[in-house]
């Protein structure tokens, strides 16, 4: 297990702030309730990670193994800090009244958001008490998971659709992409605000078909705000190599602005809103 | 509020005519003045006009200076003449273009000497320069006159001797002038020389039958000092052809007169900081009633502005290698204060507000004047916009929260150097430098001794036994340490400014402010990030000392690599102790009394520094290394804020103002953006978060917007970049101008996503 910077002194990994520094560390996870959960690190000022600025609080576990993720340091659940949905929410906490003054919000991303359920939704349901916004961006492979009363925290999906073709769904994340499809249906149906996500990895997403399947079946539902494509980097290829780790895109380029504009206009040609 | 009556152009007594009259009439009162006839613009700066040729033509010749004095460093110097109100003939750069003329001596780039402040500081000066100092200046300055140095070190005593070598003690204004003081230079565009100098001799007279304790005989000898001043003013502003005895009668003379009154302060003083005050709300309501009568147009407005900048820009003082080592590249803050409310809940956010921003993109980015926006959340969000803007294209601005200073200051108050807020007319400031809190620590857990000589210079006291640091034992030495520090501080800066007064006294600038003035002693903190982190690892990690063979502590070892908190993530176990440091330090400063009864406050700010003090300063109990530098003024350790711009941000925001009143600086450096957001999404967002922080208390930013690529590029290619600007604590440099030190210190501070 190890995670490149984890638990240095001050490093945006550390999650213990406010635990003693021998608080126990046995493990609880089993509680149902959700009390206590892995967390792999936090940051405060995100723009990315949905409206205004975000606290985007990255739990650990994920069930996918993309072969570009750019947190391959989050897929183990016990990779991240073992801490109580208490204390996660009292660090929020310090953060509520800015928040609240600039119109951001809570986002929890990973790992996949939806392996610890109950604890996330926990931390959901108390950062709607301190009147946050909430999000969670999830590949939505767990979906089924997600009952009403959990979504009835969440203002906000930010659903990874990694591709529309299930061969080219399995090569990327070495799962099935069904789950992934009938959530979204889901989302649709219930009206749920979602902005899909669409990382555009040259030689692995960007066939023209694989990205008309995607516009083709997000463009009729109504709760899609966005289409965000997000463009592959080499910012995590560092972790990979940390961590030993084979990592197959050493020489994939970052998509040139062509492929870029080529890829929003299939969307936007689809009847998308995309950026 | 305007004045109705139109004036007549050629009446010559007519200067007041269309003004709103009031108390400013009767009285000395330029905020009087303002309040009654600004004009709040709240629209966009769509109206803008680009430079002149005119313009062009004066910025153009100074280019070659420019040039050659970023590959010479001092092109030129005068060490025959000391300098003074008339001590050099008029100067010009280009006649028939200047619209606003006057120069510090009779060429552009050519540096005076100003012996009275120390005679050693020009002499080390000129030599390191290339020039030969002057015989003559030499045998005045040893022979017949004594100096503002030779003074204050008549004064001190081996103590603080021993705390300046240690650099405990750093950047004391002992040597040269004390600057931060702000003449209201307005004051004689509004109402001429010969006006000024009837309120002295009123002033003078209410005085004179008072008994003559040292006191009053010393302010009788400063008014007389003062009239004197004003007098030579209008006599230098006669060389150039102007005669400022009267009002200004347009905007063009009232550019010219507030002009000639700076230009005379930096003639006759060589401040560190130099301040012009915040003089553009209130030449706009002069550019307004020429507009109005249309004399003058929108393009000849912004001319005024550019040419005026132009003569800020190039200001120039000799100084030391050392001194440049401590401030570096070449800074005089001319600082400039825009925007803010008045306390009728108006903007004094004024068309002029746009046009001295506006001279960035005309003659572009540029670290002088120091412009600051007094950020309030209530000003027209258009001007917040464009700030935005602004920053956002060249890194010049400065931004300070008016919203938490004008309950203590009022609408008219002006900021000397960096982040020093000064009542105009009517406030002015013993400028101290600022002591190393993080050699304090030091010397605390060493019982005195400094951890990298090992010379006592603290009084010896118990250092720390064992190997393990204990939270209590520690605090409460460095409790005893801080009150060892702070008496010495107080005494040294009493002999200072006693010397000042009496053998560099800012005559002119003291002219231009009330007989009756609050005066404070600007004390000031370095290394506040180091101590806190360092303090807050020992109260909850396990910090293990290692000794040298003297028994000295001089390393320390984080047992099981415990993480400890760190200022600048938003977490109070730290920042509370950070507060309660700058609040400590602050009450004990206080139990000394000052010279002249000076009101005690407090800075945290390290210009740069944060450099020089890292390099003095050896281990410390947070895992900095010796010789690291300190994080800047408030700011965090260097990556140490590690979640964030807004943790990082609301952590300094928790430094409390009441007991730092003579300013926080907090730098901010983030990417230029690269997120799908719209331009306009991204000006609104980082506007926003203007906003919070300062809502949520910050009391400054300075803001670079740029990438770590393009610095070190610019370190490898400087001449590709040569007016690129950053913004280190408190002021603007030239990037490529900073030392290689510097600019290293530079690129490896925290750089944050977008704001």
């Amino acid at each position: 297990m190890s995670t490149p910077g984890a638990l240095e002194s001050g490093s945006r990994h550390d999650l213990r702030t406010g635990a003693s520094p021998d608080a126990p560390d046995e493990d609880k996870f089993k509680d149902e309730q959700g009390a206590y959960g892995y967390c792999h690190s936090y940051e405060t000022s995100s723009r990315y990670d949905g409206p205004g600025l975000r606290v985007v609080l990255f739990v650990s576990g994920c069930l996918l193994r993309c072969t570009y993720c750019h947190n391959p340091d989050t897929w183990h659940l016990k990779d991240g800090t073992y801490v109580s949905a208490e204390q996660v929410l009292r660090r929020l906490g310090e953060f509520a009244p800015a928040l609240r003054s600039i119109d951001g919000g809570l986002t929890i991303s990973g790992g996949e958001a939806m392996v610890q359920l109950a604890f996330v939704k926990r931390i959901f349901a108390g950062a709607k008490e301190m009147g946050l916004h909430t999000a969670i961006e999830t590949s939505g492979f767990l979906g089924d998971r997600a009952d009403d009363s959990f979504l009835s925290v969440v203002d906000l999906v930010l659903l990874d659709i990694k591709s529309s073709d299930p061969d080219t769904y399995r090569r990327v994340t070495g799962r099935d992409l069904a789950p992934t499809l009938r959530f979204a249906e889901r989302l649709a149906s219930i009206g749920k605000p979602v902005w899909v996500r669409f990382t555009l990895v040259p030689g692995l997403t960007d066939d023209p078909a694989n990205v008309e399947g995607i516009a083709r079946f997000v463009a009729p539902m109504k709760n899609v705000e966005w289409v965000e494509v997000q463009p592959f980097h080499q910012m995590g290829s560092f972790k990979w190599k940390a961590m030993g780790l084979d990592y197959k895109h050493h020489d994939t380029p970052p998509p040139s602005r062509e492929l870029v504009n080529r890829v929003l206009g299939q969307f936007r040609d689809a009847g998308c809103r995309a950026r | 509020m305007k004045g109705s009556a139109a004036r007549k152009q050629d009446a010559k007594t007519d200067s007041w005519g269309g003004f709103q009259q009031g108390d400013w009439s009767s009285t000395i009162n330029v905020r009087d003045f303002i309040v009654r006839n600004v004009t709040s613009y709240a629209g966009d700066e769509t109206f803008l006009a680009p430079a002149s040729q005119r313009t062009k033509a004066v910025w153009a010749k100074l280019q070659p200076y420019f040039a050659e004095e970023r590959k010479k460093g001092v092109l030129a110097a005068d060490a025959q003449n000391p300098s003074t109100l008339l001590a050099h003939p008029a100067g010009y750069i280009d006649r028939d273009n200047e619209v606003i003329v006057g120069l510090q001596t009779d060429q552009p780039f050519k540096r005076a000497i100003f012996p009275c402040g120390g005679l050693r500081m020009v002499e080390t000066g000129l030599k390191a320069a290339g020039f030969e100092p002057d015989a003559k200046v030499h045998e005045a300055f040893t022979k017949y006159r004594k100096s503002h140095n030779d003074g204050v070190f008549d004064a001190y005593t081996p103590e603080i001797m021993n705390c300046r070598r240690s650099g405990i003690i750093t950047g004391l204004p002992d040597a040269y002038g004390r600057g931060r003081i702000i003449g209201d230079y307005r004051r004689v565009a509004l109402y001429g020389i010969n006006r000024l100098l009837e309120v002295k001799r009123q002033e003078r007279a209410q005085i004179d039958d008072m008994w003559p304790t040292d006191e009053v005989i010393r302010m009788r000898e400063e008014l007389a000092e003062q009239m004197r001043a004003l007098q030579d003013l209008a006599s230098m502003a006669k060389l150039y052809g102007r005669d400022i005895t009267q009002p200004a009668m347009n905007a063009r003379e009232a550019f010219q007169w507030t002009y000639f009154a700076y230009l005379g302060a930096i003639k006759e003083a060589n401040g560190a900081a130099m301040s012009i005050g915040r003089i553009s709300s209130f030449l706009d309501i002069y550019i307004e009633r020429d507009l109005k009568e249309g004399v003058l147009d929108e393009a000849g407005a912004q001319e005024l502005w550019d040419q005026l900048v132009q003569k800020l820009r190039i200001v120039r003082f000799l100084r030391t290698p050392d001194y440049d080592a401590l401030f570096s590249g070449d800074p005089y803050w001319a600082t400039e204060c825009v925007g803010g409310m008045d306390l009728d809940g108006r903007a004094l956010v004024t068309k002029s507000s746009y046009r001295m921003l506006h001279t960035l993109y005309n003659l572009g980015a540029a670290p002088e004047p120091n412009i600051t926006v007094l950020w309030s959340n209530h000003m027209p969000a258009a001007f917040k916009r464009y700030c935005v803007k602004v920053s956002r294209d060249t890194s010049s601005l400065q931004y300070e929260n008016d919203d938490l200073m004008r309950p203590y200051w009022g609408d008219d108050y002006a900021i000397a150097c960096c982040v020093s807020a000064m009542r105009l007319g009517k406030q002015m400031q013993f400028f101290g430098a600022r002591v190393n809190l993080a050699k304090a620590l030091l010397y605390a857990i060493n019982g005195g001794r400094d951890e990298v000589t090992g010379e006592q210079v603290a009084p010896q006291s118990m250092p720390v036994a064992g190997d393990f640091l204990n939270y209590e034992d520690v605090m409460a030495k460095f409790d005893s340490t801080m009150e060892w520090l702070a008496k010495t501080y107080v005494h040294a800066m009493n002999c200072i400014h006693y010397m000042h007064d009496k053998y560099f006294y800012e005559r002119l600038e003291m002219a231009l402010h009330d007989r009756d003035i609050l005066r404070t002693m600007a004390f000031g903190i370095a290394g506040l990030s180091v101590v806190a982190d360092s303090l807050a690892a020992i109260k909850y990690g396990k910090i293990r000392v290692a000794r040298d063979a003297a028994g000295l502590v001089v390393d320390y070892q984080n047992e099981g690599n415990i993480s400890t908190p760190q200022f600048g993530n938003n977490d109070d176990r730290v920042d509370q102790i950070a507060s309660k440091i700058v609040t400590s330090f602050m009450e004990k400063i206080r139990k000394h009394p000052t010279y002249r009864n000076a009101t005690h406050t407090q800075s945290v700010l390290t210009i740069t520094s944060n450099v020089v003090y890292g390099k003095a300063t050896g281990n410390t109990p947070d895992g900095r290394r010796k010789g690291e530098p300190f994080g800047p003024g408030a700011n965090p350790m260097h990556g140490r804020d590690s979640h964030g711009w807004l943790a990082s941000c609301l952590s300094v925001a928790k430094l409390p103002y009441k007991d730092a009143l003579d300013g926080i600086s907090y730098t901010v450096s983030v990417a230029p953006q690269k997120a799908h957001l719209s331009e306009t999404q991204l000006v609104d967002e980082a506007t926003k978060a203007f906003d919070l922080y300062f809502g949520r208390g910050g009391f400054h930013m300075n803001l670079n917007v740029i990438d770590r690529e393009t610095l070190e590029d610019a370190i490898k290619n400087p001449d590709k970049y040569p007016q690129l600007t950053i913004r280190v604590s408190g002021y603007a440099v030239n990037f490529v101008r900073l030392t290689p030190e510097q600019q290293r210190d530079v690129i490896s501070r925290t750089f944050h996503g977008q704001i």
